[in-house]
């Protein structure tokens, strides 16, 4: 199950957070912060998977992520996950949002959140990708009245 | 601003983010908003009824002004208003402002379950689903106790659309995991298994996420699963990339739904209709086979995809570990992947291969990969892989390649990353203890492991070093010349210094006939360690040095010189003050043989589990340790370092109750609080813990100093004046001792100490020392529960005639033990004369209300009571003939086993009690004892005589005594022990 998805910039500013699990506020920012120190002293290049921090629950939860030009996409999972199925979300959902706001770059995240009239609209695009649990590529991707129409999937990073 | 120009129905929203986003200034955002807020306000008190589409506008906007972080304390009604619109966009915006904004207003609340429970009955797809979203994403308590026997209801129902029954799955999955008793259990739990054969993939592979999560509280319920689980994967492995279309993700057909499939396979162990498993077993091969395929396409997402279902079919294969032809090919596939050019690969083939390691059909198979992950080890730039390739290490290590593991994990540490270094320390510790074949490596791998990272080596790990080197009299010298060596470097670390402190108070003797380590020397160096070192460590080494009075008449003077000096005597710290005072007075006013006997040398310490390995499970959380733990692979290893086996020496051990100052009139209670940190210290060094088993140690200065009053075995034995306790009830009071009882006594024969029983509320532990034909044993009773035990009630019982054989006097618990803590009770024992059966032990109370009885055998045998003699080998053979009768002897061929390893039989045969004879047998292998049992009543002498036959894995023993039912008692007990 996904505990949390976390997207933060470089500087670790919170660009969109989303948890599947109740905490108080405080221990969400908490972990924000825990999880961008986690992520920022990697390098790029070295393998996506690293155990999660204290707050979040320690080892038996994984931080699956991936580093965009000027984002982190951080997802939160435990172990009755698929390591590389949710890398693969990553690329999808980000994918998505590239199709959503045509060339995707941390300011639409800031900026668009009102697109069509939703103002949670990352959040619902994943909670849409999350709730059809993985099984094809999101060809049709209905999230409120957008239709996003994902035809081909283009090579991402 | 493109979302401004497209203007989609709602131009007021657009026209005030547009505003909000232009504000020059915090205030200026600040004043538009609040005017936002004034003018929403009055449309929605206006008496002017607004239409649908206006209520849409103003909580959009509202929604907007709570997500940039202001309180919204109104408008809840109108989105609850919107919630009956029949417009798919109207509706939508009031269940998003509802799942963002919801609280327990329960006016509120009651409204909202109105409409939602309108729409899941509405028959309109779209709605349910809409409706069903806003629940999951709630997800709260109140919204399971209102829906939670609804929407099994609508999952299981044949009209149901695909798209309801998908996210009515998943709903129900997320109310599931927030509060699972309100999820009422049914019928419909096999009609939701057959969701498992649905045209519709996403129904599938919700459905299989819900069934996973299910099953693993009620396995039974679900068990029908595997079949169609396992037809459903097999369809989809063998089917041709374009047979699913849709749900073929880079030439791979439906990855995430093989994966969840294999995952929910993992819940159950494997099935037992053979032509289920024999399917099975093919598509395993088949995921196998389709790794080898040259890849049909460059994207990293087919390689994923691809390498997702490979990676859940190896831990499906590890999970069953039945199939060795699988598991094999399974290792040498994750062989593959540990050279992968990705990272990610590497990472994930390290893990599943640490879990392989533990399965005896693939431990060799892992172990060829040493170098390999050795080399990940020291190239890898990522820590989260060494960290993996570490933990490989410590899984596969095993005697064979100990050596090799420990000093590269030693090498690695130097470079290692602060964020693991504990935890190798922990690790190299452990596999050193463990795999200690002999143990000069023991000692030189720890005294490496502080030098090279003193920092991370915790308490435990220098207290295991020193309790072995005081268990095993073979290594005692080595330790002491390495630590002697160890120290004279110019800065050494202060753990170095407690290590070295110790061993030379016990042990520096050893080697005080070098004159480069004669005792002025060996005093000198550590005292010119004392000043840099902390209180604690200070502490510890005014004890050694009181310690070397004792050892070395000769450093008298100048210890009591430095002991006496002003800054010992008046140190401001209470501990260090109290320590120089009390040992300089001792060292003055006692005599030389009471010195000797208050400063002797340490007694073994119990046997338990290794306190290291027990911080690395809590480190790790449970099952970290289990790699390790289970003896499975290697059955030797647990007999032969699993535990130090204290090698009781010939002279009298002293007894931990004597009292030296009469401060303790009690027995500690349990769970006495630590006091001051360097007191603390010497406790540690006898427990795990202050927590793990509070009342074996005694108190710190009485542990250093126990045996003041001199050893007289005739006091404690006034107490025993009267044999028969009146508290003892008769045996016909108690049942039937347990099962095992025969199997736990077995593991006492050889040994005082130990933990006797366990179940999950009561834990037992042991300790006990003899003399003579006296004994004491002291019973720990440890509360596992949160909940106290009354009318507690544990007594000893004779059955037969052993009253008149055995005197048992025990004293009173008391008859309440309250949760989480431990009574000790202490037992003194008599051997009046020979007996055969043990005593019984009875253990009565009432948990929660209801009444529990144990029956237990009190680990009290015979050869307890054995005095081993020492004797040349003519005078052996001598009293062997004597004693020639054939019903004075007993023989038993027997088959081991244990494996046959001469240090283990020595040391069990040691414990046993008789003294081992060398030279004596013309066959060095075999072994020759000799002992007297001592009863009150008379002397039994024992002769025996062990020849292990390595070939045949057999042994024969033969005991000789002058009494007929001890030689077959005796021989008969000791059988059992190889």
């Amino acid at each position: 199950m996904i505990q949390a998805i976390l997207v933060f910039n470089n500087h670790g500013k919170p660009r969109l957070v989303r948890f599947y699990q109740r905490f108080p506020e405080e221990i969400q920012q908490q972990i924000v912060r825990e999880t961008f120190h986690l992520v920022l002293k990697r390098d790029d290049n070295i393998c996506n998977f690293l155990e999660g921090g204290s707050l979040i629950g320690g080892p038996d939860y994984k931080l699956i992520y991936r580093h965009y030009a000027t984002l982190y996409f951080v997802f939160c999972v435990d172990s009755s996950e698929s390591e590389l199925g949710i890398l693969d979300l990553i690329q999808v959902f980000v994918e998505t949002l590239d199709k959503c706001f045509e060339n995707v770059c941390e300011l639409d995240l800031i900026f668009h959140m009102d697109k069509g009239g939703l103002s949670a609209a990352p959040a619902r695009a994943v909670s849409a990708v999350k709730n059809i649990n993985l099984p094809e590529i999101p060809r049709n991707i209905n999230i409120g009245d957008l239709n996003i129409k994902v035809p081909n999937l283009s090579q991402f990073v | 601003m493109p979302a401004v120009s497209k203007g989609d129905g709602m131009r007021g929203l657009a026209v005030f983010i547009s505003d909000i986003r232009n504000c020059k200034s915090k205030e200026a955002e600040i004043k538009r908003i609040n005017k936002e807020l004034a003018n929403i306000r009055s449309k929605f008190k206006g008496d002017k009824a607004l239409d649908g589409y206006s209520k849409k506008k103003y909580v959009c906007k509202l929604l907007f002004i709570f997500l940039l972080g202001h309180d919204i304390d109104f408008g809840h009604m109108e989105a609850v208003n919107l919630l009956s619109s029949n417009k798919y966009t109207e509706k939508q915006i009031g269940y998003l402002f509802i799942s963002v904004l919801v609280n327990s207003n329960s006016e509120l609340i009651r409204l909202i379950n109105n409409a939602i429970k309108n729409d899941l009955a509405s028959r309109n797809p779209t709605f349910m689903c809409l409706a069903l979203h806003c629940i999951a994403n709630v997800g709260s308590r109140e919204m399971g106790e209102a829906f939670a026997a609804d929407i099994p209801r609508i999952l299981v129902a044949g009209d149901s659309m695909d798209s309801v029954k998908q996210s009515a799955a998943l709903c129900l999955l997320r109310l599931y995991k927030a509060s699972p008793d309100l999820v009422p259990m049914g019928e419909w739990t096999a009609r939701v298994v057959h969701l498992l054969n649905d045209q519709h993939m996403g129904v599938v592979t919700a459905a299989v996420s819900l069934i996973t999560c299910l099953c693993k509280k009620n396995p039974d319920d679900f068990k029908t699963c595997i079949s169609l689980a396992v037809s459903r994967l097999s369809r989809i492995v063998s089917s041709a990339s374009t047979d699913l279309q849709d749900y073929t993700y880079y030439f791979v057909p439906a990855p995430w739904l093989s994966v969840k499939l294999l995952r929910l396979l993992q819940c159950y162990p494997p099935p037992e209709d053979a032509a289920v498993k024999g399917r099975l077993v093919e598509c395993l091969e088949t995921v196998l086979n389709k790794a080898q395929e040259p890849p049909k396409s460059k994207k990293v997402q087919h390689s994923n995809a691809k390498n997702a279902i490979l990676f859940e079919t190896i831990s499906l294969i590890i999970h069953y570990d039945s199939e060795p032809n699988l598991l094999v090919r399974a290792c040498n596939q994750l062989g593959q992947f540990l050279q992968h050019r990705e990272t990610n690969l590497r990472y994930l083939a390290l893990e599943s291969m640490c879990t392989l390691a533990s399965s005896e059909f693939s431990h060799e198979a892992v172990k060829t990969h040493i170098d390999t992950v050795i080399n990940a080890l020291k190239t890898e730039r990522d820590v989260s892989v060494r960290q993996r390739a570490a933990d490989l290490l410590y899984a596969m290590c095993d005697r064979s390649n100990a050596k090799q593991i420990v000093s590269e994990m030693l090498r690695y540490l130097e470079t290692a990353d602060y964020a693991i270094r504990e935890e190798i320390v922990l690790k190299v510790a452990i596999l050193a203890e463990k795999y200690a074949v002999d143990y000069s490596w023991y000692v030189d791998t720890i005294l490496n492991l502080i030098r090279i990272a003193g920092d991370y080596v915790s308490e435990e790990v220098w207290y295991r070093v020193l309790q072995i080197v005081t268990n095993r009299d073979d290594v005692q010298g080595y330790a002491a010349k390495t630590v002697f060596e160890a120290l004279q470097a110019p800065a050494c670390h202060e753990n170095m210094v407690k290590v070295g402190g110790y061993i030379l108070g016990e042990f520096g003797n050893l080697i005080a006939g070098d004159p480069r380590s004669s005792p002025p020397v060996q005093f000198s160096l550590l005292h010119s360690k004392f000043h840099l070192c902390s209180v604690a460590t200070r502490a510890l080494l005014l004890s050694t040095y009181i310690k070397f009075i004792n050892l070395f008449p000769e450093t008298k003077a100048t210890i009591q010189g430095v002991l006496r000096a002003g800054s010992q005597l008046r140190n401001a710290d209470v501990e260090l003050q109290q320590r120089a005072v009390e040992y300089l007075t001792l060292s003055s006013v006692a005599s030389t043989d009471v010195l000797a006997t208050v400063l002797e040398e340490m007694p073994p310490f119990p046997e338990r589990e290794s306190s290291i390995l027990a911080k690395l499970k809590r480190k790790k959380g449970p099952g970290a340790g289990s790699a390790l733990d289970d003896g499975r692979r290697d059955p030797s290893s647990n007999d032969i370092n699993g535990g130090v086996e204290p090698t009781p020496s010939t002279v009298s051990t002293p007894s931990p109750s004597a009292d030296l100052l009469g401060l303790r009139a009690a027995p500690p209670p349990a769970a006495p609080p630590a006091t001051s940190g360097a007191g603390n210290l010497l406790v540690d060094v006898f427990s795990d813990g202050p927590a793990a088993q509070p009342s074996l140690g005694p108190a710190p200065e009485e542990a250093f100093l126990s045996e003041l009053e001199p050893p007289a075995p005739e006091s404690p034995m006034a107490l025993l004046a009267d044999p028969a306790p009146a508290a003892d009830p008769g045996p016909e009071d108690i049942g039937p001792p347990i099962p095992e009882a025969d199997e736990l006594l077995n593991k006492f024969v050889c040994k005082n100490n130990g933990v006797l029983f366990e179940n999950q509320l009561l834990q037992i532990g042991v300790k006990s020392e003899f003399r003579q034909n006296l004994g004491r044993m002291y019973l720990f009773y440890g509360n596992k529960t949160s909940v106290q035990f009354q009318n507690f009630l544990p007594t000893v019982v004779h059955p037969g005639d052993l009253q008149t054989q055995l005197a048992v006097q025990t004293k009173r618990v008391a008859a309440q033990v309250d949760g989480g803590a431990q009574v000790q009770q202490v037992l003194n024992i008599e051997c009046l004369r020979d007996f055969l059966t043990p005593p019984l032990l009875s253990v009565r109370f009432r948990y929660g209300g209801a009444p529990q009885s144990l029956t237990l055998k009190l680990p009290v045998t015979i050869n307890k009571f054995f005095q081993p003699t020492e004797m040349a080998a003519q005078d052996f053979f001598q009293r062997w003939k004597q004693l020639s009768l054939p019903q004075q002897e007993a023989q038993k061929i027997f088959k081991a086993n244990h494996p046959m390893d001469a240090e283990v039989t020595k040391a069990k045969l040691l414990g046993f009690g008789s003294a081992l004879l060398d030279n004596v047998d013309p066959n060095p292998e075999n072994f020759v004892g000799a002992g007297i049992i001592q009863t009150k009543a008379l002397q039994v002498g024992c002769l025996l005589r062990l020849e292990p036959n390595a070939q045949a894995q057999m042994y024969r023993l033969t005991l000789r005594t002058s009494k007929e039912p001890v030689s077959r008692h005796l021989c008969e007990l000791l059988a059992q022990q190889f």
